[in-house]
């Protein structure tokens, strides 16, 4: 292994993923990620942006190809794939908190169950980040009584609280009301200064351009182009890209 | 708007009352045409009943005294004997030869309908534990992804919903039961669990499909493991969601523990049976019978309604 490989916390190599309908997810994607980069992700719906960042936590399996998280093949049948995810933090476009637990709960159980925290230090890095996000005052609360923006909020932090090393957002702002979406993006941008890891797939093109090291555009299950946000922005070298983004700006 | 008037509503509820009288005026006249000759005082008996039983004394001795329902008596060999007395002519001193009586007891005793109402709780609640431990796994099973597993719970929820109750009991007490020298509780319970356990896991397996994948997915990126996902995420709230149809299924099982009386035990139908043939009261006792079920099924009803509630706070 050569020393460049090492810094590289996220590595895929030739990722091909054929959805059982027939639709070709991924055609040879290959991406590496720095420790403390942000790279957000665009293109078009179906392009196979989200599917990607599925893959890097394995919620989606791939056809072929590997993937390298924090020196683990993930792709590998024999790697713990539990260990891995506890690592790999993740923001869903619906939220996906636990409706049946308060937002206390929500973001420890993972903690005792996984991290094997105690109640009490659980609690603690709970109502740490909790705060961090804002939503502490709302600590005993069911989702069921909070707005999108404030699951969403109660989603990052449990994700947050698992200390992990890289973060995935997959469109977190999405499903949000017009109103609830600056906030979530705030919480966001302050995360990527603080240098943790993030894989962003968002349609918010103001983040792209203020918060990403690196963007990634997708088309078509493969990746056209990537480089900075200036670039990306401002002289696009694919005619695809040039045409998405008319259509986006 | 329309509103509901409550004028109205409160019309029609007596309305309600008046077809409930109707109703039962209807069966009495029904009853005087076939000249039934209605005899409700014997019914109560068979619930329970107030046995008197004569007491005799096991030794030759002295009497001691009477008191709070204790008779003590010293036999001739020195031996303090007590016995439960509860009315006496005898005083202090009075003599008794063995086998002589000293007195009568009494107490209230359970009656046929009421053992055979017990008997149908316990064999109920066997068959419930049996029928939800049956139902989880093989629930589970079902939405397996290993087709052994999943093909194993088809094949017996198809079996099981396939074919008669009846001829099941039959074939586990006649078949199982024999092999395995089951019980005739034992044999009875089993079969009534595979049988409700089979519903059960439909109804398992409904509930944990209809949670969001999203909750599967969240979890998975946590990095819980299958175990704890299904521990603490999905089956409490599968759990809620089914509980409506589990308590159905409960009530079906209570119901459907009627048929065990064909393997001669002795629960409240067969316990129904048996006074009618010896009373010839089948109207009033069937009645009876009904109403005693009804309690069971409806008791179970408002539990249900109760923890359904209770759940529905947290959220």
């Amino acid at each position: 292994m050569n020393e460049n490989k090492e810094e590289f916390i996220i590595t895929a190599e030739n990722v091909c993923k054929t959805f059982p309908n027939g639709v070709k997810a991924l055609r040879d994607v290959s991406l590496s990620v720095k420790k403390g980069e942000v790279v957000v992700i665009i293109g078009a719906s179906g392009s196979g942006k989200t599917t990607f960042l599925r893959t890097i936590n394995q919620l989606e399996y791939v056809d072929s190809g590997r993937i390298i998280v924090d020196g683990q093949d993930v792709t590998d049948p024999k790697t713990n794939l539990t260990k891995v995810r506890a690592e790999v933090g993740m923001v869903f476009q619906h939220f996906n908190v636990f409706p049946h637990m308060s937002v206390l709960n929500n973001v420890i159980l993972a903690q005792t169950l996984v991290k094997k925290r105690s109640k009490k230090e659980a609690e603690e890095v709970a109502l740490e980040f909790l705060n961090k996000v804002g939503i502490a005052d709302k600590r005993d609360d069911y989702p069921g009584n909070l707005s999108g923006g404030q699951q969403q909020r109660v989603a990052i932090a449990r994700a947050l609280a698992m200390n992990p090393q890289i973060m995935l957002f997959d469109e977190a702002t999405s499903a949000l009301d017009p109103e609830m979406v600056g906030g979530i993006l705030d919480i966001m941008k302050r995360l990527a200064s603080e240098g943790i890891t993030m894989v962003v797939v968002t349609h918010e093109m103001g983040f792209a351009r203020e918060a990403a090291d690196r963007i990634v555009f997708m088309d078509h299950g493969q990746i056209i182009e990537i480089d900075t946000p200036d670039n990306v922005f401002k002289n696009a070298k694919s005619e695809r890209l040039r045409q998405f983004l008319s259509q986006i700006l | 708007m329309r509103k509901q008037n409550k004028g109205k509503k409160l019309l029609w509820n007596i309305a309600f009352v008046f077809v409930l009288i109707g109703l039962g005026f209807f069966i009495y006249r029904a009853s005087l045409r076939i000249n039934y000759s209605w005899n409700w005082r014997a019914v109560p008996s068979y619930i329970v009943y107030h046995s008197i039983k004569k007491i005799d004394s096991p030794v030759n001795g002295v009497v001691l005294g009477h008191s709070k329902d204790t008779l003590t008596i010293k036999s001739l060999n020195d031996k303090i004997i007590k016995l439960k007395v509860e009315h006496t002519k005898l005083k202090k001193g009075d003599k008794v030869g063995k086998n002589e009586s000293v007195g009568f007891d009494s107490h209230y005793q359970a009656g046929p309908l009421l053992m055979g109402l017990i008997m149908t709780l316990k064999i109920s609640l066997a068959s419930i534990i049996m029928a939800l431990i049956i139902g989880f796994i093989t629930g589970l099973m079902r939405i397996s992804n290993n087709p052994l597993l999943k093909n194993l719970a088809v094949t017996y929820i198809e079996l099981i919903r396939g074919t008669p109750l009846l001829v099941q009991i039959f074939i586990v007490y006649f078949f199982i039961g024999t092999i395995f020298n089951m019980t005739r509780f034992i044999a009875g319970a089993f079969a009534l669990a595979v049988f409700e356990g089979a519903y059960i896991a439909e109804i398992i397996r409904a509930g944990i499909q209809s949670i969001a994948k999203g909750q599967t997915e969240a979890s998975l990126a946590l990095g819980m493991n299958y175990f704890q996902i299904m521990r603490y995420i999905i089956m409490p709230q599968a759990i809620k969601r089914v509980l409506p149809a589990l308590a159905g299924q409960f009530i079906s099982l209570i119901k459907d523990s009627s048929l065990l009386s064909i393997i001669s035990i002795t629960e409240l139908t067969k316990a129904g049976r048996e006074v009618v043939s010896s009373t010839f009261s089948p109207f009033e006792v069937w009645f009876t019978v009904a109403a005693l079920y009804f309690i069971l099924t409806y008791t179970l009803s408002l539990l249900d309604g109760y923890i359904e509630r209770r759940l529905a706070q947290d959220e």
